[in-house]
């Protein structure tokens, strides 16, 4: 026998007006000390917005105002007068080329160092100092390593990184040696991003793919790698903030020359042992705070910077994303 | 603790001093004393026969001991794995069923602080004289919770496929057996023929069926199940358990599960561990009609576990 549900509104008909609302979770009702924690939270998370809003607010202000075709297609010249001084093509490239070139570096090794700890990881006491060497990297201040880098790469059997005096000297600056000490700065970022993302892979994922028959490096290779690749770009993004950003390797490494200054012989090898500048190196040198005395110019190169850190952001997050796509 | 190796000789096939009623075996070590062979269920006027049907022996586990550290989780155990039977290992929850199929497919051998005593034979050879990586894909296994990778259903299936070191073959090549396995595995016509999706989109059965394809597209010979339905539902345990009743005839199953009904419903042999002893091995009939061990029938009955 059917027993008819007299008090349900048929299916698909709107809900009696007199029904009360459903009860939801308020903050009202929450205990003060909750509702401080919660307004505390939401006015750290604005108050944060609204600083890194105010910098690139002002940064694009100001730099939108100076920044023009010309003065980033012209080579930057050593003149006083301001109208005679050129653009910032040369910082432009050299940021470009040394952070691609610390970046090629520091990715390798830092990932391979990561698989090697959170995979193998024996002897133990290999695997901690490893670790621990990373962390001293990672503690070290970039001026330290600009001239720990500089009294390396004076070596003379280094000399081909760079530039040779006549009287058997070693220059030391060059694009390859301020590169080489950039891995160091972007390295532990990598390696710690790519660890914890290895950690995060459960034993059972390892697991599966050992019961079929596949090798650890296999393993690594086709199914951790892969997963991790999000956490790898997130470290490689960060890394490469901290290399855009860098000044006191630029400056006793780079040679912080106005222009690129390619060496002699093959063109792109030449490139690379050369000096140059960066655009950090530049608005320190055009800022009137720093050395120089055309505050426009700086404005124009510091928001340049900016644009440019966004956008190699947003290519290394493409590059991730690119091929996990199929995952999930 | 009570010892529960006093009740060994209640059963004979752990008895070593009652001689066995079955014809000798070919001695495969002669420093060793030989396995005991299990009673034959036609030997037996207590056993009913229920599938005489069973297949070659594939494997065969010998005085096997396992230790973590110096603690042993799996103590002398002995039994004998059929082509078209399933072995179910059951017994209350750290009594070693785990660790003893682990170390069938060598996967103990991950854990550093394991050490082995004792043979295990896949058709009449050492397990460790056998390429780790040739040996898994010859003992394939399915884990507790579903674990497919975060890849297509396809290259899930092709992952387990291409062979460590060899050229790697191309879509087309092995379509086909992809799709086989799938078909095996009882998956490929709810999929529709859209094997590009997420594999971690479907659901928890589905994904679980995708392991087993996963696990015998390789063409296996023992297939082992840890546990394969405790994390889904009765409807996709029971999809589960039509499979392993349809797989059995290819290969010999094992299968470690906590539901005693399960055990009832799927085994042909039954090999119930307590405290890392092997306490009692039989027929499912006999193990769960008429234990020999007074263990075994509290376990059956629901005493304990």
């Amino acid at each position: 026998m059917v027993t008819p549900v007299l008090d349900r509104p048929p299916a698909g008909a709107a809900p009696s007006p007199l029904r009360p609302k459903p009860k939801r979770d308020s903050p009202r009702d929450w205990r003060w000390s909750h509702r401080l924690a919660f307004a505390a939270a939401w006015g750290c998370g604005l108050a944060l917005c609204a600083v890194a809003a105010a910098i690139v607010g002002y940064m694009g202000y100001r730099g939108l105002q100076y920044l023009d075709l010309g003065l980033l297609t012209s080579r930057p010249e050593a003149s006083l007068k301001q109208d005679e001084a050129g653009g910032i093509l040369d910082p432009v490239l050299g940021t470009l080329l040394l952070t691609v070139l610390g970046i090629g570096i520091a990715t390798p090794l830092g990932v391979v160092s990561a698989v090697w700890l959170v995979e193998y990881g024996k002897p133990r006491a290999l695997a901690r100092a490893v670790e621990s060497g990373i962390e001293v990297v990672a503690g070290t201040p970039d001026i330290v390593i600009a001239i720990f880098g500089l009294a390396i790469f004076q070596q003379s059997i280094f000399a081909p990184l760079s530039f040779t005096a006549s009287g058997g000297g070693v220059f030391g600056r060059s694009f390859l040696a301020a590169g080489t000490m950039m891995s160091l700065i972007a390295l532990p970022l990598i390696f710690g991003a790519t660890r914890e993302g290895l950690l995060a892979v459960g034993a059972l994922t390892r697991e599966a793919s050992w019961a079929l028959g596949k090798t650890r490096i296999c393993t690594v290779r086709e199914v951790l790698l892969p997963q991790v690749r999000p956490n790898i770009a997130t470290g490689a993004a960060l890394g490469m903030g901290r290399i855009v950003g860098d000044t006191a390797i630029v400056v006793v490494l780079l040679g912080a020359t106005l222009q690129i200054e390619p060496q002699d012989g093959i063109p792109g090898i030449g490139l690379l042992r050369g000096t140059g500048s960066t655009l950090t190196s530049y608005v320190y040198g055009a800022s009137p705070a720093g050395e120089g005395n055309a505050p426009q110019k700086a404005y124009a190169a510091a928001f340049v910077l900016l644009l440019i850190v966004l956008l190699l952001n947003a290519a290394v997050d493409a590059i991730a994303r690119r091929s996990s796509r199929k995952a999930s | 603790m009570e010892d529960t190796r006093d009740l060994g000789p209640a059963d004979p096939f752990l008895d070593r001093s009652v001689p066995s009623l079955a014809p000798p075996v070919r001695r495969l070590r002669p420093d060793r004393r030989p396995v005991p062979v299990p009673v034959k269920p036609e030997d037996d006027p207590l056993i009913p026969v229920r599938d005489a049907a069973a297949g070659p022996e594939r494997m065969r586990v010998e005085n096997l001991t396992i230790r973590y550290g110096g603690e042993a989780a799996v103590k002398d155990v002995s039994l004998s794995i059929h082509q078209g039977q399933v072995l179910a290992l059951i017994g209350p929850s750290g009594c070693g069923k785990t660790t003893l199929l682990r170390t069938l497919n060598r996967l103990t051998e991950t854990t550093t602080s394991a050490t082995r005593e004792g043979d295990v034979l896949l058709d009449g050879e050492e397990i460790e004289q056998i390429s780790v990586t040739a040996l898994r894909r010859r003992i394939a296994m399915v884990f507790q919770q579903p674990n497919p990778f975060p890849m297509s259903i396809f290259d899930n299936v092709a992952y387990a496929i291409r062979v460590q070191n060899a050229k790697r073959p191309g879509r087309r090549e092995i379509e086909h057996q992809v799709v086989d396995a799938l078909r095996r595995a009882g998956l490929h016509d709810e999929l529709a023929g859209d094997l590009d999706r997420p594999a971690l989109r479907l659901s928890g059965g589905q994904q679980q069926r995708l392991c087993i394809a996963r696990a015998i597209a390789t063409k296996p010979e023992v297939l082992l199940m840890d546990e394969p339905c405790s994390a889904l539902d009765p409807k996709s345990s029971a999809i589960i358990e039509d499979l392993i009743a349809e797989l059995r005839r290819e290969l010999a199953v094992v299968i470690v599960t906590h539901n005693l009904a399960q055990a009832h419903r799927v085994a042909d042999k039954v090999a119930f561990m307590y405290l890392g002893d092997l306490v009692e091995y039989g027929d499912v009939d006999q193990v769960f009609g008429a234990p020999r061990a007074q263990r075994t029938r509290d376990y059956v009955e629901g005493a304990f576990g």
